[in-house]
């Protein structure tokens, strides 16, 4: 018979933190292994030809960082938003008002030198993110309506608004019938970083928004109440703390990173807005969350990670024909054994435990 | 008479800690036996592993000359053994008639042995002197009546042996009198009684003996006509323990007054308020008694900013406070112990200094005007804390959620006369903690009231009121009363009231 339980550890060691998610992410490699022998190839060649499509040279690891670059910005977003145990699920939706006020601003309305209007890009970006959420956290703290559903569903309806505005309204003559929208101004393009790659600021940029939300959380007056807003938000009401204000400007925070994240996509890859901007940054911002424990600079390496796999999986299914869907298996089992680990470093498993 | 119940050296250990530690004790029938001890002394560790619901490391239990496998709940039920818990377990939306027939009979049976139920209620209802009515929905019945009906559940199946855990926690004094009658009446009828308690007089005066737990082992075996409250005080703490008394005060100004209050319940367990008035003086104590769920929780709240009244007015000093809010109340010195100190006081996953401080967000010396926090100085802080109120903690790095109860209280209340209040509002300040902790809170609230201010205390703890009260008052069913001096009252007159008699107009 089985005989085992679960007892709660009194300290957590440091050493085992760091090990949870690399051991998530061995295992779920040994899993994802069963399926690529299934398809038949070879495990050990098939991980190989990732790599190498991920790191193997100049151009796969700028690609790498340039994939990366929206989900630690979506990452960033949901880190901020778990860690007040406000469960905003919507960064898709966000990424896209970030890109629709992008191209609303930033295609010919307003024109500045590049060193102001990329700067201005940002922040109208991550103003439309924080305001779509702003309703949603409002009816969350009055009204107790739940904002996983609400976040969730917003992402729909902007999916569909902007599909409606790039088929209509706001798409570009010059396109030749694509649904596109118009391109971005030159002096609010971001500017590559490495020469003869896609890599641009934008990479800067979220790494050091990942820098600020770290510095945020770990050594403001701010970042101590959202911790405690998070964890106990009775007993941070009690002491005084104004929960409801906190939870707000978290939410802003979040949909703000969101936002950025979609003018990454536009200003900074693309130059234009398309219907296909995001092929689901926002939800791998979760994962990406998730598996750095919800640490903002443990968000920029879950980050690179995740998007590693992305590229690596395609480089990986020409050399070996194995499909680029295995990409989606192993972030998701990665995800599901790292929520397992969480449960490992906060209980210990205890087998038997009864003399005959 | 042979033994009912023999438990032979129980020992059981969660990781490093021991919880029993070869426990052995007998009961006979016709008995009453109380199981005393302070919190984490392995009393529920023992009751659970006689419950079934844990396996015992080592040890045997015999029960009626047969040994009991330990670890498989519901052969304990079946071999005879009741246990009543401190919080119930009754379906609400059904009747008394149908709670007791539940779980007797298979979810497939078509039909409900009603009639032979019925009889049977009746007839254990009317030799235990537990008069109830089968056909009202539980939901409708007081806190004692529901008590009733848990005891009649264990009876109707034939219960050899009843556990009580904390019964007498939610009941007036004139409602323990009676729980304890009908115990004697079972006891008479040769049942046997286990007792789970920390409130001495009352096992004093019903047990035949006690057994006194601590740290997971047996520190007494005594026979209850033999021994003195103090006795049994010491043999629990496991040292002598120094109760703080109250010196004369002159009574100042007043801090506060509430004028009509009235505000609707918080939720389904508790009610609101009708049209409260009260006054709070300089150097007073003013002691709150009433069974839970009679309104206290709101008073409470309101006075803290934490409830807006549908009617009436609050004035501090004078001055009527119009923003409920808490910070504002906070900020004009006024603190707030709240009932449940794990889910409103303590933020368990972060560490003691994090706690020690969390009132101070808004405090300039624990922040920079740009917002950055001051964790040396929050740190600096939480060492004199824990230091002036004696809060024993590894480190203050670790988490809270480690502290044991008396040093969460310590905390807390720390925490909160840090910052010189006017007006301390405790709710139950020392339920639960054991009789040293107990002593140090009470030493703490009495210095506020030293220092020239106003308390006031809601507690269930009948002894606790009257120790430390200048005035008394009763609330019930939102109503509150008059104020009396301790002098003028005892625990009848007060059990009274708490009933709903109105013994001051």
């Amino acid at each position: 018979m089985f005989d085992f339980r679960l007892e709660q550890r009194r300290f957590i060691s440091p050493w085992l933190i760091v090990f949870a998610p690399v051991g998530a992410v061995m295992f779920s490699f040994l899993v994802a292994s069963i399926l690529i022998l299934l398809a038949g190839a070879n495990p050990l060649e098939s991980y190989f030809k990732l790599f190498l499509g991920a790191f193997g040279s100049k151009n796969a690891l700028a690609e790498t960082l340039t994939r990366s670059t929206p989900i630690i910005l979506t990452g960033l977003a949901a880190a901020i938003a778990f860690r007040a145990k406000f469960w905003n699920i919507g960064a898709e939706g966000q990424l896209y008002a970030g890109a629709l006020a992008v191209t609303f601003f930033g295609t010919g309305l307003i024109e500045l030198p590049t060193l102001l209007m990329i700067p201005f890009l940002f922040l109208m970006g991550a103003l439309a993110g924080g305001l779509l959420l702003l309703p949603l956290v409002l009816l969350r703290n009055y009204y107790r309506v739940d904002e996983v559903v609400t976040t969730l569903l917003t992402n729909f309806i902007i999916v569909l608004l902007v599909g409606y505005l790039l088929e209509g309204p706001w798409k570009d003559p010059m396109a030749l019938g694509w649904p596109q929208g118009e391109s971005v101004i030159d002096e609010g393009i971001l500017p590559q970083i490495v020469s003869r790659t896609r890599l641009h600021l934008g990479f800067i940029i979220s790494i050091g928004t990942a820098m600020i939300i770290w510095l945020l959380l770990s050594k403001t007056v701010l970042g101590y109440r959202i911790k405690a807003v998070g964890i106990n938000p009775a007993a941070s009401h009690h002491a005084g703390v104004p929960v409801v204000k906190t939870v707000i400007i978290v939410a802003l925070l979040s949909g703000g990173m969101a936002g950025m994240a979609g003018v990454t996509e536009t200003a900074g890859l693309k130059g234009y807005l398309t219907l296909d901007l995001s092929p689901g940054f926002g939800y791998a911002g979760i994962a990406v969350a998730m598996l750095a424990g919800l640490h903002p600079i443990g968000v920029i390496f879950s980050g690179i990670f995740l998007a590693s796999i992305y590229v690596g999986a395609d480089a990986m299914s020409r050399a070996v024909n194995v499909p680029t869907y295995l990409a989606d298996v192993i972030v998701a089992l990665t995800v599901l054994f790292v929520l397992f680990s969480i449960v490992i470093l906060k209980f210990r498993i205890v087998f038997g435990g009864v003399k005959p | 008479m042979s033994a009912l119940l023999e438990i032979k050296a129980i020992s059981k250990r969660f990781g490093d800690l021991v919880a029993n530690d070869k426990i052995s004790f007998t009961q006979k029938s016709g008995q009453v036996l109380a199981i005393l001890g302070e919190n984490g002394a392995g009393k529920t560790t023992l009751m659970n592993i006689l419950f079934g619901h844990y396996k015992c490391d080592e040890g045997e239990i015999f029960f009626r000359g047969s040994k009991l496998p330990t670890g498989k709940p519901g052969i304990a039920i079946k071999a005879g053994i009741g246990m009543v818990h401190q919080h119930f377990t009754l379906a609400e939306n059904l009747t008394v008639l149908e709670n007791i027939i539940i779980g007797e009979k298979s979810l497939l049976s078509l039909s409900l042995p009603q009639k032979s139920a019925r009889a049977k209620l009746q007839e254990l209802s009317d030799k235990f002197g537990l008069p109830i009515d089968p056909d009202t929905l539980v939901a409708n019945l007081s806190v004692s009546e529901k008590q009733r009906l848990e005891i009649l559940k264990t009876l109707y199946r034939d219960c050899k042996l009843l556990i009580l855990d904390e019964p007498t926690a939610a009941l007036t004094p004139q409602e323990t009198e009676s729980l304890f009658s009908t115990i004697k009446q079972m006891v008479k009828e040769g049942l046997s009684v286990i007792l789970i308690s920390h409130k001495l007089n009352e096992i004093l005066s019903v047990t035949d003996r006690i057994i006194v737990l601590r740290n997971g082992r047996v520190v007494g075996k005594v026979i209850t006509k033999d021994v003195k409250r103090t006795d049994i005080a010491e043999m629990i703490v496991g040292g002598t323990v120094q109760y703080p008394k109250r010196e004369n005060l002159k009574k100042g100004m007043e801090v506060i007054r509430l004028e009509d209050i009235s505000c609707d319940p918080i939720n389904e367990s508790t009610k609101g308020l009708n049209k409260v008035n009260l006054s709070l003086f300089e150097g007073q104590i003013l002691g709150i008694a009433g069974v839970t769920g009679n309104g206290q929780i709101p008073l409470a709240k309101m006075m803290a900013g934490h409830l807006k009244p549908r009617h009436g007015n609050i004035f501090f000093k004078n001055n009527v406070l119009t923003i409920h809010e808490p910070r504002h109340f906070m900020d004009r010195g006024i603190a707030y112990i709240p009932e449940d100190r794990n889910t409103d006081g303590l933020v368990g996953d972060m560490s003691v200094w994090e706690n020690a401080v969390l009132t101070e967000t808004e405090n300039d010396e624990f922040r920079s005007p740009l917002g950055w926090l001051n964790s040396d100085h929050c740190k600096k802080a939480a060492q004199k804390l824990c230091h002036t109120y004696d809060v024993r903690t590894q480190s203050l790095g670790q988490p809270a959620r480690l502290l044991s109860g008396g040093n969460v209280q310590k905390l807390l209340l720390g925490r909160w006369l840090g910052r010189d209040p006017k007006l301390l509002i405790a709710c139950q300040p020392t339920r639960g903690l054991d009789e040293g902790a107990i002593a140090s809170i009470q030493k703490l609230i009495l210095e506020v009231r030293q220092k020239g201010n106003a308390v006031l205390l809601i507690t269930e703890d009948l002894d606790e009121l009257l120790m430390l009260s200048d005035r008394v008052a009763v609330i019930y069913n939102g109503n509150l009363s008059k104020t009396f001096k301790p002098e003028n009252l005892d625990r009848s007159k007060i059990g009274l009231m708490m009933a709903g008699e109105r013994l001051d107009v």
